[in-house]
């Protein structure tokens, strides 16, 4: 059974399967017109607003795009945190685009 | 029946397109050009790819040209006078592009304008699309009644593709249907290249032919006689078959994955039409 299973997945293992792969993943960034950069960049703004009220367990953080088909997609987030920010924490400018100081700045 | 449809003379407009060039879209054209008009069909197929001619010499019908489309379009040759017909089929014209200009030269309405003159006396039109996203791919879409677009099973070609469903459908030409030219068979059954069932799940697009690579149609283009005139040649019989699926016809496809869970699903998706 797993000798089959292991034929199986090295035929699985061809380059037909990982141009399907990549296939997919340039598609999935074409069909919303953003590239995987720009969605890398709003994943970390994402990330350091709630990194402002909460403290997030950064290497368990998944924020996905899902596509069902060429007009719907998603994103799928799961953002583990073990709790609250100390109070004095949240106030910080810890996303200076985003503070009322640089919007005066601007 | 064959002779009311005929009187009637309301043809459909084919636009074949691509995305990516070198696919094979002039081959598919002029093929499914031949292969409609052997079956009867009064089919005029349109060369769209203006300055960069080619339709006319897959055909074989490269020294026969007095005008072109551009010169239907600024009133110097009436529409009649630059279609030439076929050598071998009567019912069978081609509209050669021009070579010296570029497809600036045409709009769309321009195009428009000349389908509709046509529709009342043929039952084909087929638009050969220049590869790319821009005006010339407008100007083939804009007549369309619908797209065929033409990939090979290989990863730009297949994202060029998907750009071009997308602007097909924001046009409101869609979905289109899928022609898969140059499958080769045995490095499918390796793993080494996509197979039509991969190119399916991610496209999402019907599939409306599936070609397998043959040497033949080298032969064929350097000889100027479609492949589909050549009873030995897969690939010309695969082109047939596109040809009677066009007019309606439930025709199985070729087995050439040696996959039958892949045949099935397939028949499955037309019966569903």
């Amino acid at each position: 059974m797993d000798i089959i299973k292991s034929l199986f997945g090295r035929r699985k293992q061809g380059s037909g399967a990982t141009a399907k792969n990549r296939l997919r993943f340039v598609l999935q960034h074409d069909r919303i017109h953003l590239p995987p950069e720009r969605m890398e960049e709003m994943k970390r703004e994402i990330l350091a607003v709630i990194a402002k009220y909460l403290v997030v367990d950064q290497d368990r953080v998944e924020i996905d795009l899902e596509q069902r088909d060429r007009r719907q997609s998603k994103l799928v987030a799961e953002i583990p945190f073990s709790g609250q920010q100390p109070a004095h924490k949240a106030s910080d400018a810890r996303l200076p685009t985003l503070s009322a100081d640089s919007v005066d700045n601007s | 029946m064959e002779n009311e449809e005929r009187s009637r003379g309301d043809a459909r407009v084919i636009t074949v397109s691509s995305g990516k060039g070198g696919v094979g879209k002039t081959t598919a054209t002029a093929n499914l050009g031949i292969s409609l008009a052997s079956l009867g069909k009064r089919v005029v197929v349109i060369d769209a790819d203006i300055g960069l001619r080619n339709l006319d010499i897959i055909m074989g019908l490269e020294n026969r040209i007095v005008y072109d489309l551009v010169d239907v379009v600024e009133g110097r040759s009436k529409l009649r006078q630059a279609m030439i017909k076929h050598k071998k089929f009567d019912d069978l014209f081609l509209i050669p592009a021009a070579q010296t200009r570029d497809k600036m030269a045409i709009s769309p309405e321009d195009m428009v304008r000349v389908t509709d003159e046509l529709r009342e006396d043929f039952d084909y039109i087929l638009i050969d699309s220049p590869a790319g996203i821009e005006r010339g791919f407008r100007n083939a879409l804009e007549p369309a009644d619908e797209v065929l677009i033409v990939t090979n099973p290989e990863v730009s070609a297949v994202r060029d593709a998907d750009r071009i469903v997308g602007l097909i459908e924001a046009a409101e030409k869609g979905p289109g249907k899928l022609i898969i030219n140059r499958l080769k068979t045995e490095l499918v059954r390796k793993g080494e290249m996509l197979s039509s069932d991969d190119v399916y799940d991610i496209l999402g697009l019907a599939i409306i032919g599936i070609i397998p690579e043959d040497e033949m149609v080298l032969s064929a283009s350097n000889s100027g006689i479609p492949v589909t005139l050549n009873m030995n040649s897969q690939a010309g019989m695969a082109f047939g078959n596109v040809a009677r699926r066009i007019m309606g016809e439930d025709v199985p496809f070729m087995n050439l994955d040696g996959n039958p869970g892949i045949l099935r699903r397939f028949l499955r998706l037309f019966d569903g039409r």
